[in-house]
């Protein structure tokens, strides 16, 4: 599974990549965590804003912080 | 763009339906002199009917959103439903008293009734001076 977290690096995109972290760790899933930090690499996921969560290419959330629970659904989906 | 693409304020995504005709330009025009302005942030409608993550997503976690649609076909609406995005604010061009035609040479008064419309819309009384709109890259809300 892959998972990138955008977001040039403020607190909100520190904290997604602690709960999704967190949520890897708990659901036991094997999964390759990337940052995406650059500002076209992130314009081209096509977001509005961040952090932003990407599971195997699918945009799960842009614009705020996910809940672990939500994190831990899409991861075992 | 990509100097504003992250700016905290402004945040409302203005989705325009861009269609053939003057008032879709019209709606297209309205949303890139608002984005201008700082009243929030054009975004790909395209997009969202393209079925795209990014743009699906964005759409449906944005808080505040106006959608402008031309005429009352109604593309930009039935783009949203069809992507199941909550329709937010929406205005329709012609709703201002603007005639649809093929003519493409948009008028300033025509231009500045549609931002008036999405401005009334949104509840907002003038738009945020351009200059008010962050320079930087930084995160959402």
């Amino acid at each position: 599974m892959e998972i990138k977290i955008l977001g040039p690096g403020c607190p909100k995109c520190e904290q997604t990549s602690k709960i999704v972290a967190e949520a890897v760790s708990e659901t036991g899933v094997e999964a390759n965590v990337e940052k995406v930090t650059g500002v076209m690499d992130i314009a081209g996921y096509g977001v509005f804003g961040t952090p932003a969560v990407v599971i195997d290419g699918d945009v799960k959330c842009v614009g705020k912080i996910p809940k672990k629970e939500d994190v831990k659904s899409w991861l075992t989906k | 763009m990509v100097q504003n693409f992250f700016a905290p304020q402004s945040n409302v995504m203005i989705l325009a339906c861009s269609g053939g005709s003057n008032v879709g330009q019209l709606s297209n025009q309205a949303a890139i002199e608002l984005t201008q302005e700082g009243l929030g942030k054009m975004f790909c409608l395209a997009g969202i009917g393209g079925n795209l993550s990014g743009f699906v997503q964005s759409a449906k976690d944005i808080d505040q959103m106006v959608a402008i649609d031309g005429c009352k076909v109604g593309c930009a609406k039935a783009i949203l439903e069809q992507a199941g995005v909550p329709l937010q604010e929406y205005v329709v061009v012609t709703d201002s008293g603007i005639e649809k035609d093929k003519n493409f040479s948009l008028k300033a008064e025509e231009i500045a009734k549609v931002k008036s419309a999405v401005l009334d819309a949104c509840g907002t009384g003038a738009p945020v001076a351009a200059d008010q709109t962050s320079k930087t890259i930084g995160c959402c809300g």
